[in-house]
């Protein structure tokens, strides 16, 4: 029986684990072939296409527009987070439940409803459309997570240092950037690491706010228009390798702070 | 707090204005203008409640609804029955040592583009893609199928997805569970069938709520996968949304759409808000 669930069991995780990366299998295959069709049979390796995308002066600002969005929203986004938790966690707010309610609200939201908020609102404005605003939704959908993350991870400890430290005479923004950031250091980096996974990824919110100007995954999403295309296959590739170094480092520098 | 000064009064306000602001500001307010939006008679302007009843009374719009509906509860069934046997056989048969990579090699996937993710799923399933190579290259079929622009296509790509995210909740679900439930069940008498359908599947079953409706609420919201893998056969509601946008300008009716998609997610959460105990810090 022992035995038999065991044979069973690892088919089916051979099974799911074959549907999960088939497509990326794929994908990272039909990249590396020099034909323009980016489908079987495979016909040996070229970096052709990997060349072409280099070359490519619209893919490769988008790139450099996505990182500077997701740096400088993830960044914004958490400075608020962080901040707002602090204050939620550490002083008695009348009315504390409802407003933390109301920051953590937008993670209910689908990020279509949220950028089509924005659309209605930035054309009545009369705000063109940009890579700032659309990094205004980045932080919009962001802010509510690294509150969640840096709120749920402020304990009494840390309330016992603090304290010490302003028994010893410290003033509010020394404790706050001596004691309270280095401490909530981990929740800070986590809440900034996956806001700039998520915006890095974002797509909807960032097509319907930017025009000339825009985002990766939209400029991806322009190219599917000339239907199955080995560049869309190397631009691919290349955006998973980036977010693999970045797994790979997170999970790294998560598996340092644990005590072995 | 009585003897603090204004200063000191002042500082938890300065620490969560920022934060309540931006929301307001960009958050509350721009659905507030939606919903003013969604009053208003396209170009004519003037209020009306037209958008709405175009909703009801246009046969394609009320069946995008439907489609969604029917995508999004076949996608959550699927994507539940698939991940939850994965992650217990994660969390209970692979060794401790090597769960914590065997999750990280089961969600990679999970951390490409969303866009590329949907693209990838084209290329497998395109007119002469690998699957339909397979197919015929086997004699299976004589003819290569039809997949790409199918539904069937949506709720694959779909699937894919969520079955990545559901195994991550439901493998933390597991772990938490205390052995000694297991152990208290085996020492009185069950076998590891009953315990799992006693004990474990119950225990792990407020877990499966909350993963399925977030499954629910991610995937009818989804503009992406429907439009790249589905494409215009067959519109879902966000599809509808996306097409006023682009084709015809049409704001008015695209925020009452998105309002009537958001309503049925809301009612969606009302239902089943007794099963979801989401937990707070």
């Amino acid at each position: 029986m022992r035995a038999f669930i065991r044979v069973v069991s690892g088919l089916y995780a051979l099974a799911i684990y074959g549907f999960i990366f088939l497509p990326v299998v794929v994908l990272v295959l039909f990249s590396l072939q020099a034909t323009s069709f980016p489908i079987p049979p495979f016909t040996g390796p070229s970096l052709r296409w990997y060349e072409a995308v280099l070359a490519d002066t619209r893919l490769t600002s988008a790139l450099v527009n996505s990182l500077l969005v997701a740096v400088v929203s993830s960044a914004a986004a958490v400075t608020l987070g962080f901040l707002s938790a602090w204050g939620f966690a550490r002083f008695a707010l009348p009315g504390s439940g409802l407003m933390r309610g109301l920051i953590t609200l937008p993670l209910t939201v689908s990020y279509l409803i949220i950028g089509m908020g924005l659309l209605v609102l930035f054309n009545w404005a009369g705000v063109p459309k940009s890579l700032t605003a659309a990094g205004i939704g980045h932080v919009v959908i962001n802010l509510p997570l690294c509150f969640a993350i840096v709120y749920s991870q402020m304990g009494d400890h840390q309330i016992n240092i603090e304290r010490a430290a302003r028994d010893l005479g410290a003033l509010e923004w020394k404790v706050l950037l001596l004691i309270t950031v280095p401490v909530m250091a981990p929740a800070i980096f986590a809440g900034f690491f996956l806001s700039m996974t998520f915006s890095w990824d974002e797509f909807v919110i960032s097509f319907l706010l930017t025009r000339f100007d825009t985002t990766l995954p939209v400029e991806i999403w322009n190219l599917l228009r000339s239907g199955l295309n080995p560049k869309t296959n190397a631009v691919g590739s290349l955006v998973f390798a980036v977010s693999i170094v970045l797994v790979v480092l997170f999970e790294l520098m998560l598996l340092r702070r644990k005590p072995a | 707090m009585s003897a603090a000064t204004k200063s000191e009064r002042a500082l938890p306000w300065a620490l969560v204005t920022p934060a309540l602001g931006w929301t307001l500001l960009f958050f509350v307010l721009p659905f507030v203008a939606m919903a003013v939006s969604s009053l208003t008679a396209h170009e004519a302007g003037g209020f009306t409640l037209s958008n709405y009843s175009q909703f009801f009374a246009n046969p394609s719009y009320w069946q995008a609804m439907v489609n969604s509906l029917q995508v999004t509860a076949i996608v959550t069934v699927i994507s539940v029955l698939l991940a939850y046997p994965f992650a217990w056989i994660l969390a209970e048969q692979v060794p401790e040592r090597w769960q914590r990579l065997a999750l990280m090699l089961a969600v990679l996937p999970f951390w490409t583009s969303y866009v590329v993710r949907s693209y990838s799923w084209l290329l497998v399933l395109a007119q002469n893609g690998v699957v339909n190579r397979a197919l015929t290259g086997s004699g299976v079929f004589g003819e290569p199928l039809q997949l790409a622009n199918t539904r069937l296509a949506t709720v694959t790509g779909f699937v894919h997805f969520f079955v990545m995210l559901l195994t991550l909740t439901i493998f933390a679900n597991l772990k938490q569970l205390s052995p000694s439930y297991r152990k208290a069940a085996a020492d009185l008498g069950a076998g590891p069938v009953r315990t799992f359908l006693h004990v474990v599947l119950p225990l792990t079953l407020p877990g499966i709520m909350v993963g399925a409706f977030l499954t629910f609420v991610l995937c009818i919201g989804d503009y992406i996968t429907p439009q790249i893998l589905g494409g215009n056969n067959e519109l879902l509601m966000p599809q509808l949304v996306m097409m006023q946008i682009g084709r015809r300008g049409d704001f008015p009716l695209a925020s009452a759409l998105s309002i009537i998609l958001m309503a049925v997610v809301t009612i969606a959460y009302l239902a089943c808000a007794r099963w979801l105990k989401i937990e707070r810090a």
